[in-house]
């Protein structure tokens, strides 16, 4: 494969890629967060008060653009490996963009 | 690691992105809701605390992504590192179980919050 779907194709894997380490990376934080709740209803309201830092939302936001892209980039490699549409390509790895895109600002815009 | 164990990793990694793909669908939609107007740890658990739906619906995510993770981890650590074989394969299964546990614990922290 050769000229803008190959390139297509290269982002889409880049993007996965990176997206599942750094989800990797952050479901252990993730879970000792959570934990905090076996001590209490209070210890966890700690934690979320400690969370409401911009840097800490601005993560939040960052983490959630990339579960989304990660979904829609898996969507994308299952529909290619199980479904006869390879032509679409293209289409599907802007559809995964702007899912991410989309679901990272609705999040941004509700807090 | 015989080609019958990689072909056996590729359909786990396949099955558990299908369970994957529906769960973050749910906890997408969850985030986006419950962040409206603040997130509160009485809201958190009060969905949540005594759930025995949330709870088997959390413990199946935990799992799945625990799972995934590992062998995806495995993949890239194959590829863009050359780490193969072995210890590869102790490093992930390491990381599956320590996902695994710290996953679980924040399932029963949220569904038996005292």
């Amino acid at each position: 494969m050769t000229g803008p779907h190959a390139h297509v194709a290269w982002w889409a894997f880049l993007v996965h890629r990176l997206s599942g380490i750094a989800l990797a990376l952050f479901l252990p934080l993730h879970f000792i967060a959570l934990g905090t709740a076996l001590q209490g209803e209070a210890a966890l309201q700690d934690f979320l008060r400690w969370s409401e830092q911009p840097l800490v939302v601005l993560s939040e936001w960052a983490i959630v653009s990339l579960l989304a892209a990660h979904l829609a980039g898996g969507l994308r490699i299952l529909a290619l490996e199980f479904l006869p549409w390879r032509g679409w390509q293209k289409t599907l790895a802007a559809i995964g963009a702007g899912f991410a895109l989309f679901a990272g600002l609705v999040f941004a815009l509700a807090r | 690691m015989s080609a019958r164990r990689e072909a056996q990793l590729w359909w786990m990694q396949r099955l558990t992105a299908a369970i994957l793909a529906l769960c973050v669908f749910v906890h997408l939609a969850t985030i986006i809701y419950a962040v409206r107007g603040g997130l509160t740890a009485a809201e958190i658990l009060g969905r949540t605390r005594a759930s025995v739906a949330w709870a088997i619906f959390y413990a199946t995510f935990v799992l799945a992504a625990a799972l995934h993770g590992a062998v995806g981890l495995r993949t890239i650590a194959a590829e863009w590192l050359g780490l193969r074989g072995a210890a590869a394969d102790f490093v992930a299964t390491v990381i599956a179980f320590a996902l695994a546990v710290t996953g679980l614990r924040a399932v029963v922290a949220v569904v038996i919050a005292p």
